[in-house]
């Protein structure tokens, strides 16, 4: 009996291996890399996937450097990353989904409500150690950085002209959602995260607050309006330009169609 | 005199061992509350039911169910038969000094070691890619099956080892060839340690995170078969707790899932262990 | 089914221990492959800049060419031996309450409970010490986010194995043995002290290393709580960087010599562990002969 059952099973293995992968092949695009865009593009996928019936979108997430370097080994039909190319990766071509934006955010309780950019480029480099300095409380600041190549990391840098090697950091951290928890956590802290996620947050009444940015407020909507100085672009990346079901999906993944699904993941539709 | 000195040690050891083990047990169903009492007051059925919407944020987890299980199931296929090979061939055919039994057992002890995006980034090489197994549930099972074999062995072996050796002397004097030994007497014998073995597997298995992102995968639809990518239980979790905003509250309720979930299955390897295996001693 | 019968079970035997010897194989070859496969991938960095920059560069910012690995080297050790030796004596605690003391309805449910432990993934362990566990600590001594958050969660995640091991381990006392101890005469916990623990030793011992192979190789959750700062901790309150925690945090955005460089943090792991496995065939070794 338990053997029979064993012969079964690894008939079945067999059996489904080889057949399953005729099948799949045909009309599958494979779509990898930021784990940013990665939740959008699955619902993106779904929606074309209902749209065009038989094809099959396979997103997989696993970082922009990996989204680059599959689209060009070819892997991957599609690449994804949370930033803009960089001039050695100009034998990519990229398409911008949506946009998405940088804040400063502090926890709630923290009374000060603006830091200017020079005060902001000191407490990061620990020039300015306690709040008390830039007009808050008699405490100890707690800097949160983002941990070395994450795209939000880069763009930081670039804005406020920043090494890392010169932020000191308290507190180093991954995703949006770890920084996130960290400020609401604890009062001292201040670090910079995904506007789209800090928002929502802030409406669900997780314990932060978003800091404008050289004056301006730091919300999607001025990201939309492109008055918002910190902003990157959300990319889907091809090696060569697309054709047939790539060129498709790309067509519909860059369209009016798509921005409510844009916005239910908290970013901004790039095409008005 | 000496009677009393050594009853009041016994009695202060006693009260000491009853108060840190409840003390303990107490803090561990705290933390499980803490984790589980999120999800526990919102779900509702249909959550087991249907498939993921927008990111996971609102909709079920059914899809993600059917793939942890055949991942799970996948990587068990493969890891029972060797882990329990590699551990009867240890305890029984070597000796400890044995050069060729030594090593394997280091380097098991090694594999138990190594980070699990290791074991991810490797899988994704070996599996994914020189196999061309792709992104699929049979690669994210294999790779696991590579992750649970050291602490499936090891638990077995301790369960074998600690057999007296009275049992085995009385087999060989009436006659029984080393299979028979192994299937009457052993494995029985070592039923103990082959379920803390897979219990433990299992938990390893499905509370893995970092080796299934690069192995089985991302897409949440509901697989096909086990050569489609399919998103286990605790990538969801991971995905909804720190990549998706608004993720938080089906975080919690997934965490549930996957505590009903390994509940389940821990029980299931109890009873089918004890009737596979336990009885065949009492049909001698 | 079987030919138990027969006196002459040569072929069969033959058979028998080629099949498992070849399984056994399996297992073994698996982590030279790892081994392979992290020397391989770390191979162009280290040809390029050399082994020794790892030790002696000023600090960790792979992207400005410097790659000091020791910080993350020492914050990995500290934290998982810290774990292990706090886990250590609770999973044993845990064993001799279950099998020795415990009515047999409270240690049923005592070890579901166990169960259900090891099986939550580490992310949410992760996630409860950033939202409970990293604020209390920050409460104390700022910023919260420290070696002493990361020895915790360590410590409740291999708690449960430890514990289940120790647990399966005195479970197979021999209870003959027991039983004619106390028909001496022998109180419950002398038994225990002078008869199981002894027996067990080697096995816990084991069992120990194995965990702090466990501990070291735990990505997910450390990352959450340990605050990830590359530095020597002067404290326990002091937020460091793992080696696990570094690959976790960097691989996905790497390319090119860094990414090779966050493979050496693995390999730099691995010698560890094989270091680790070496120290612990020696004591076992030692145990053999008392």
């Amino acid at each position: 009996m338990k053997e029979k059952l064993t012969i079964q099973l690894i008939m079945a293995l067999i059996l489904f291996l080889p057949f399953n992968r005729v099948i799949a092949s045909e009309q599958k695009l494979i779509i990898t890399g930021s784990s940013t865009v990665a939740p959008l593009m699955l619902e993106i996928a779904k929606a074309f996937e209902k749209k065009n019936p038989g094809v099959r979108i396979d997103v997989q997430s696993g970082g922009s450097s990996r989204g680059l370097s599959d689209a060009r080994s070819g892997l991957a039909d599609i690449g994804m990353a949370s930033r803009g190319l960089k001039p050695e990766e100009s034998d990519l071509k990229n398409y911008v989904v949506a946009l998405d934006g940088i804040c400063i955010i502090l926890n709630k309780n923290n009374p000060v409500v603006k830091l200017t950019d020079q005060q902001i480029i000191q407490i990061f480099k620990g020039e300015i150690k306690n709040w008390k300095q830039v007009g808050g409380l008699d405490a100890a600041i707690t800097v949160v950085n983002k941990a070395e190549g994450r795209s939000t990391l880069e763009l930081f840098e670039q804005y406020f002209k920043l090494k890392n090697s010169e932020i000191k950091a308290s507190v180093v951290i991954g995703d949006n959602e770890q920084g996130i928890k960290t400020v609401s956590g604890n009062t001292n802290a201040i670090g910079y995260v995904s506007i789209g996620a800090a928002e929502y947050n802030v409406e669900l009444g997780t314990p932060i607050k978003l800091l404008s940015m050289s004056g301006v407020l730091a919300t999607t909507e001025n990201i939309k309006l492109g008055l918002y100085p910190l902003s990157r672009p959300l990319n889907l990346v091809t090696k060569a330009s697309p054709e047939g079901l790539q060129k498709k999906f790309i067509e519909f993944a860059t369209s009016s169609e798509v921005n409510t699904l844009v916005q239910q993941q908290y970013f901004v539709p790039a095409k008005k | 005199m000496i009677k009393s000195a050594q009853s009041k040690v016994e009695y202060l050891v006693t009260y000491i061992v009853w108060g840190l083990s409840i003390l303990l047990l107490l803090s561990m169903i705290f933390l499980i509350y803490k984790m589980v009492g999120p999800g526990f007051s919102t779900i509702r059925w249909d959550y087991f039911l249907s498939e993921p919407l927008n990111s996971g944020r609102s909709g079920g987890i059914s899809s993600i169910l059917i793939s942890t299980l055949l991942i799970v199931g996948v990587c068990l296929f493969v890891a029972i038969p060797i882990g329990l090979g590699t551990a009867i061939w240890l305890t029984e055919f070597t000796t400890s000094q044995s050069f060729l039994g030594q090593n394997i057992r280091r380097s098991l002890d090694i594999l138990a070691g190594v980070p699990s995006i290791v074991f991810g980034l490797f899988g994704n090489a070996l599996f994914c890619r020189y196999l061309g197994l792709g992104f699929s549930i049979i690669s994210g099972g294999l790779t696991l099956a590579c992750m649970v074999l050291p602490i499936l062995i090891r638990s077995i072996e301790v369960g074998i080892r600690s057999i007296p050796s009275e049992h085995r002397f009385s087999a060989s004097a009436l006659g029984l060839s080393t299979f028979s030994q192994l299937y009457h007497l052993i494995l029985p014998l070592a039923v103990p340690g082959i379920v803390v073995g897979l219990v433990l597997g299992i938990g390893r298995a499905v509370a893995e995170t970092a080796a299934l992102v690069f192995t089985s995968g991302y897409v949440d639809r509901m697989p096909s078969s086990i050569s489609d990518s399919g998103r286990s239980l605790s990538v969801h979790i991971y995905d909804l707790s720190m990549n998706v905003p608004g993720g938080e509250s089906n975080a919690y309720k997934s965490v549930f899932v996957i505590l009903i979930l390994l509940f389940f299955l821990n029980t299931l390897t109890m009873f089918l262990a004890d009737r596979l295996l336990a009885r065949k001693v009492m049909n001698e | 089914m079987f030919n138990s019968n027969t006196l002459s079970p040569q072929r069969n035997d033959f058979f028998l221990l080629w099949t498992l010897r070849s399984l056994s194989l399996i297992g073994g070859a698996l982590s030279l492959l790892i081994l392979l496969f992290i020397v391989f991938e770390s191979s162009s960095v280290i040809q390029e800049i050399g082994g020794l920059s790892f030790f002696t560069d000023a600090s960790w910012y792979p992207k400005e060419g410097l790659f000091n690995l020791v910080p993350m080297l020492a914050a990995s050790l500290l934290a998982a031996f810290g774990a292990a030796l706090l886990a250590a004596p609770l999973g044993i605690l845990v064993g001799v309450f279950c099998n020795f003391y415990a009515p047999q309805s409270l240690a049923w449910f005592y070890r579901r409970c166990i169960d259900l432990l090891a099986g939550i993934p580490s992310v949410v362990y992760g996630f409860w010490g950033l939202v409970f566990l990293v604020p209390w600590i920050g409460s104390l001594r700022p910023p919260g986010a420290s070696l002493i958050s990361g020895i915790i969660i360590l410590t409740i995640m291999i708690l449960p194995t430890m514990a289940m091991t120790a647990d399966a381990i005195f479970r197979t006392t021999s209870k003959s043995q027991l039983k004619s101890a106390s028909a001496l005469g022998f109180s419950k916990w002398s038994i225990i002290y002078k008869i199981v623990f002894p027996a067990a030793r080697k096995n816990l011992f084991a069992g120990f290393i194995l965990q702090i192979g466990r501990a070291l190789g735990e990505t997910m959750a450390i990352l959450m709580v340990c605050g990830n700062v590359v530095q020597l901790p002067k404290s326990f309150f002091d937020p460091v960087r793992t080696l696990t925690a570094n690959m976790a945090l960097e691989m996905a955005y790497a390319t090119g010599q860094h990414r090779s460089a966050l493979f050496v943090s693995g390999l730099l792991l691995l010698i560890l562990v094989v270091g680790l496995v070496f120290i612990a065939d020696f004591f076992e070794q030692d145990l053999r002969y008392d």
